[in-house]
Formats: C-alpha cells, sequence, structure tokens
C-alpha cells in the first residue's frame, strides 16, 4: 500500500517537533527515516502509527484519510526499539495476538491463528522456539518475535522504529541483512528509523534525511551521498571535511589567503567549504611553489587501504582529516598544499544568523552551488 | 510472609556465592523472626496444647466459635476482594494521571494506616448507623450497614486499602508504555489491552495486595467492634470473641480460639504463596 504524507506539524508542549513534513512513498519500498536524536524521525513514524496525532496535515493510507482512524484501525505492523514483547505469553502466543484480540465476526479460528503464527514463526527462523516465554531469547531473538507478531496482521504497512538499536554490532549487521532478504520476499511497505546513517545507506530504497523537524533530502541512497542537498546532508551521511571560507571578489579566501578553487559569480561573504577526506590532491611541497592549502601533518594513521592524515590548517587553527592512497606517506610535521578535487560550497541563511545558538551554527548554512572542479 | 523463592537445586543449603557474609545475615535473620515471630505465636501453640486434644476440640467447636471465625474470615475476604478491584483502579489514576492535587490524594492513601483504628471505627459507626450521614438514606432503602456483617466488610475495606494501592502502584509503574502501544497497533481494545496484557503482569503484585489486605482484614479489632454491633452468632468478630473470654478469665477457650485463627490463617498465606509462586512463574518473572 502507498503512504503519502500531506503537510503534517507536530508541537510538543508549544515545541514544534515537526514543520510541515511531506512526503510519498510508493508500494512496497523499504524507506529510511535518518536522523540526529530530536530530528523528528521516531514522531513522523509514530504519527503514521496513529499513536501520535498531528497538530495539522493528513496521512493517507492508499486512497484513504488515516488521521481519522484509530491507532487499532490503521493496521500497521510497529516494531519497537526495545522490543515490547508481551512477557507473559509465549513466542506462539505473542505472534498471534493481534489475530486473537480481532472482533468475533472478523477473527480466524484458533486454529488458523496456530498455523498463521507457527508459519510467521518459521519466516522468522525461529521454529522450534514457540513455547519459549520472551524472557528466555535473546536480544535477537526477541525483535524476530516482534517482526513476526507485527506482521501476522497483514500489515499495511510495516513500522519499524530504530528495530537494531539495541542489538550488539554483529546481530546487528546480520539482521540488516535478514531483514532486507525478508521484505524482498514479504513485499511489505516498509518505513524504518534509525540514526545510523551506515544502517540507512546499507538498507534502504530510499533515505528520507531529517534534521530538526524538517525533511532535508529524500533520494536513493547514492544520490544522498553523491548530491547532498545541504550541509547538514552532506556532514551527516559519510565523511566530509569543512573549512570555514570567505568569498571576496570570486575568491575563496581561508584565514585570508586565497586558495586555488574560484567562486565566480558569487556575492562577498562567508561560507563552508565542504568535501570529502578522499576527495584531496596533495603536493608535498610548499605552498611558495603550489598554492594548495598549507596544511601541517599532526599524525598519520595506516588503515589497510590507505593512509589517514591529521592536519592543522593555516593560522586559524583549523585541523581536518584527509584519506591518501597508500603509497603515499608524508612524514608527520611536514607541510603539505592540500586541495579538494570535488567540493561543495555552503553559504549561511540570512534568517538563521539571527540566532548563532552553538548547536544550531553547526547547520545554518544553505547550498548555493555544487561545483565540481576538474583537475 | 516472606517471598519465596525458587529452592536451590540437590543437596546444597545454598548455592555458592560470591556476596560474602551469609552466615551472619542468615544467623540474625534466624534469631530475629524467631524472637519477634515465632516464641511468642509457640507460647499460643504451647498453651493451647496444654488443653488437651478433646478438651481443644470441645472449645473449638463451640458454636459460637466457628460462628465467629466464620464471620471474621467471610468478611475479610470479602473485603479484600473489594479492594482489589477498586485498589487497583485508585492506583491506575495515581499512576497513569497527572492532575492537580495527585500527591494530595497519594498522601490520602496511607490514612487508615495512621489513624487510631477506634478512630475510624468510630467515624465509620456514625456515619453508617441508621441515623447517619450514608445510613439514613441506606435505611430508607430498606438496607442496614452498621450492626451488620456488611459494616464490618466497609470499616475492612477502610483499613485494607493502603496494602493493595501500595503494593500494585510500584509494579505499575514499571509497566513499559511500549507495551501497551504495541497491544494497540495490533488493534487490541483498551479493554483487551487491560484484560489480556497488563493485569496478568500484575497479578503477583494484586495477589500480594490481597494477602496483605486478608491478613489485616482477620486481625483487625478496633475499627470493627464499634460498627459491628457484636452480636453473636450474626456479627462477633473472633479476636472480639477472644477478648470476651478473657474477660470471662475463661483463658483456655481463648487460647484454642487464638490457636484456630493462628492455623487458619497461616493455611491462607502459605496458600497465596503456593499461588504467588505459580503466578510468577506463568507470567515470566525471571
Amino acid at each position: 500500500m502507498d503512504l503519502r504524507i500531506k503537510n503534517v506539524r507536530k508541537d510538543f508542549d508549544l515545541t514544534p517537533a515537526l514543520h510541515d513534513v511531506s512526503l510519498d512513498i510508493a508500494s512496497g519500498e523499504l524507506v529510511a527515516l535518518v536522523g540526529p536524536s530530536g530530528s523528528g524521525k521516531t514522531t513522523l513514524l509514530r504519527l503514521i502509527a496513529g499513536l501520535e496525532q498531528p497538530n495539522a496535515g493528513t496521512v493517507y493510507f492508499g486512497q484513504d484519510d488515516a488521521s481519522r482512524l484509530s491507532v487499532q484501525d490503521r493496521q500497521v505492523g510497529f516494531v519497537f526499539q526495545h522490543y515490547a514483547l508481551f512477557k507473559h505469553m509465549t513466542v506462539l502466543q505473542n505472534v498471534g495476538f493481534g489475530l486473537t484480540v480481532r472482533p468475533r465476526g472478523k477473527r480466524p479460528t484458533a486454529r488458523e491463528i496456530n498455523e498463521r503464527a507457527r508459519s510467521l514463526i518459521e519466516l522468522v527462523q525461529l521454529a522450534g522456539f514457540e513455547d519459549r516465554y520472551p524472557s528466555q531469547l535473546s536480544g535477537g531473538q526477541r525483535q524476530r518475535v516482534a517482526l513476526a507478531r507485527a506482521m501476522a496482521i497483514e500489515p499495511k504497512v510495516l513500522l519499524l522504529d530504530e528495530p537494531f538499536g539495541a542489538l550488539d554490532a554483529q546481530v546487528r549487521k546480520d539482521l540488516r541483512r535478514w531483514l532486507r532478504e525478508l521484505h524482498d520476499v514479504t513485499g511489505h511497505t516498509t518505513v524504518f528509523v534509525t540514526h545510523d546513517q551506515e544502517e540507512a545507506m546499507e538498507l534502504a530504497d530510499r533515505v528520507v534525511v531529517m534534521s530538526r523537524g524538517r525533511i532535508e533530502q529524500v533520494g536513493a541512497p547514492d544520490a544522498i551521498y553523491d548530491t547532498p542537498a545541504s550541509a547538514f546532508v552532506h556532514r551527516f551521511i559519510g565523511e566530509s571535511v569543512e573549512l570555514p571560507v570567505y568569498i571576496e571578489g570570486g575568491m575563496i579566501r581561508l584565514d585570508g589567503i586565497a586558495i586555488p578553487l574560484s567562486a565566480a559569480d558569487e556575492p562577498d561573504g562567508p561560507a563552508a567549504l565542504v568535501f570529502r577526506p578522499y576527495d584531496v590532491a596533495i603536493d608535498e611541497v610548499d605552498r611558495a611553489t603550489y598554492p594548495g592549502i598549507a596544511a601541517t601533518v599532526v599524525a598519520s594513521r595506516w588503515h589497510g587501504r590507505g593512509r589517514r592524515l591529521e592536519l592543522a590548517v593555516g593560522a586559524g587553527g583549523h585541523s581536518m582529516e584527509i584519506d591518501l592512497p597508500p603509497d603515499v606517506a608524508p612524514p608527520v610535521d611536514s607541510t603539505l598544499s592540500v586541495w579538494p578535487t570535488r567540493w561543495t560550497l555552503y553559504r549561511p541563511s540570512g534568517a538563521s544568523l539571527s540566532h548563532p545558538t552553538p548547536a544550531a551554527a553547526a547547520s545554518m548554512v544553505s547550498p548555493i552551488q555544487q561545483m565540481a572542479v576538474a583537475q | 510472609m516472606a517471598t519465596t523463592h525458587a529452592a536451590p537445586a540437590g543437596w546444597w543449603f545454598r548455592r555458592p556465592s560470591i556476596i560474602p557474609g551469609f552466615g551472619l545475615t542468615f544467623g540474625f535473620a534466624v534469631t530475629y523472626l524467631a524472637l519477634i515471630v515465632l516464641i511468642p505465636l509457640s507460647g499460643l501453640v504451647i498453651r493451647s496444647a496444654d488443653l488437651g486434644l478433646a478438651e481443644f476440640w470441645r472449645l473449638a467447636s463451640d458454636p459460637r466459635t466457628i460462628a465467629a471465625l466464620r464471620v471474621s474470615f467471610g468478611t475479610a475476604f470479602v473485603a479484600a476482594a473489594i479492594n482489589v478491584v477498586f485498589g487497583v483502579v485508585v492506583a491506575w489514576v495515581l499512576v497513569r494521571y497527572r492532575f492537580p492535587g495527585r500527591r494530595l490524594v497519594d498522601a490520602l492513601v496511607d490514612l487508615p494506616f495512621a489513624l487510631p483504628t477506634a478512630v475510624a471505627g468510630i467515624a465509620l459507626a456514625s456515619l453508617y448507623a441508621p441515623n447517619g450521614w450514608i445510613g439514613a438514606p441506606a435505611a430508607a432503602l430498606g438496607l442496614k450497614i452498621a450492626f451488620t456483617p456488611l459494616g464490618i466488610v466497609i470499616a475492612l475495606v477502610f483499613v485494607g486499602l493502603p496494602f493493595v494501592v501500595r503494593t500494585v502502584q510500584p509494579v505499575m509503574e514499571e509497566i513499559d508504555r511500549e507495551v501497551e502501544e504495541a497491544a494497540a497497533t495490533l488493534g487490541a481494545s483498551r479493554l483487551a489491552t487491560l484484560a489480556r496484557v497488563l493485569l496478568p503482569g500484575l497479578a503477583p503484585a494484586i495477589l500480594t495486595g490481597f494477602a496483605l489486605a486478608l491478613a489485616r482484614g482477620v486481625g483487625e479489632y478496633g475499627s470493627v467492634i464499634f460498627i459491628a454491633g457484636n452480636i453473636p452468632y450474626v456479627s462477633e468478630i473472633a479476636p472480639l470473641l477472644v477478648v470476651i473470654r478473657l474477660e470471662e478469665f475463661n483463658t483456655a477457650a481463648a487460647t484454642a480460639i487464638g490457636a484456630m485463627m493462628l492455623a487458619i490463617a497461616f493455611a491462607l498465606l502459605f496458600l497465596i504463596n503456593l499461588l504467588q509462586a505459580w503466578s510468577r512463574r506463568r507470567y515470566g518473572h525471571g
């Protein structure tokens, strides 16, 4: 079933949690809502489920206005981070619960419920555990029971709130891959929330990046990674280096010194220069002979596929980390000339500049242009 | 009325533990329980053993004694059952909702603990007497409350309420909100969630509250004698009969009634403890 969220707004005690969010999700899609804590991703998920009511806006399941339906009537499968299993029920009873509480007319017979629960338990690879209680299962097993329980009600959409958040790294990775396979088999429209960008990128068909109650960008993982729509996305998805620069007459200056990148037609003013750690070129010569960004090597770390350098940049006390291919190994304390080969300039938006709080300052920039400079 | 734990398997008296001090604390616990609980109660048993079996049986099977025991345990049982229902509701309101005066209501719950029982008894008696505020309208409807077993039940409901509320409240606070939300997303109505998800989890705590309220009700004296009317065979409670026999210098009969009460109370509490152990296992704690 496809899912449309239209102009949804949600306030908690007058603090806005979501500002006018709209999102379309196609039937059968696996979508990740990703963002830091407080970005509104869980609120959005709970709004879809009906566990929260929006202050404004509508949620459509197909053509139906789901906002009018109660949680019970929405028929969503919801999986909680901490499983929320019924601890006094066995695995079998947990999975069958949603069917046993149906009103008499729509309730399958006890035999059908039993069969359906058993087949779902098999699907989540827990055959043989039917009569165990949740306290007798590991975290990963509990989460699979929760998933089977959610799927038992033939949900229109499957909603997962940080489903792997409470699990250790290895189990997490296995479950992630397994969930992807399961999705490909069952084809449920699925939305899951995570704060782990790697998880979102690996698992989802489309990624929705959220920050401070707004959707920053929606797109396929590759597109999000390669063409971030904002400094926030650039910073949040994958690694990035960020340097505060000043634009003056089409020249980009770092600590007053021009660097060999051009921003022609850009109005004067401050900006953030952002690039990936590996999108750089270096020259092991003094900046007098090659006019890159002058940087001193502070530390050098080998990680198998190459070398990560920690650099001190310019007079402003900035630092950055860059990745170099295996064959280059500048010694510590040597001076390098560094310049990005692919970079983006983000300009601060005038509106946010008037409220410069430390936390907000980081994302106070909006994209002006995406530039790829050919060597 | 200690909580029962699963006995260690095999012949181990205790399982090896990293926590030191078992000998010291166990010795202290046994000595203390002996001094405070066991010695006084065994005094009662020894005295009634002095009577001889035939004499004990004659005294214990006295119709007035049997009637008094029936009134005592019957009313205590009914009152504890009523307290379970309304105590759970009170605990629910205190745990789940934030309203002005919540702390005040919370404190009010403990009042029956603190009030001298005689004061409570007199207040209840005047309230429920045929000319009292509640007694009068009830009498007009043909319902006599004070000076009947119904009056005793009301007094016992009053003194027993805090036991249920205070045992259920902390467990209720521990209930995970997400469990209820999960039930809702699975299509369970509020009623179904309550009956199928919430109450089973609370069952052990509710049983404890019931046991405490029952025990208190059986032993209650002060608040009951004023409202009961104390009519032999009708509304005379066993503790009062003990006092009456003592005033008649009939210590033998008093001892026999005391021993009977002890035996029945112990059997009941033991049964409830077994039930609790079962429900703990059933509802998967641990």
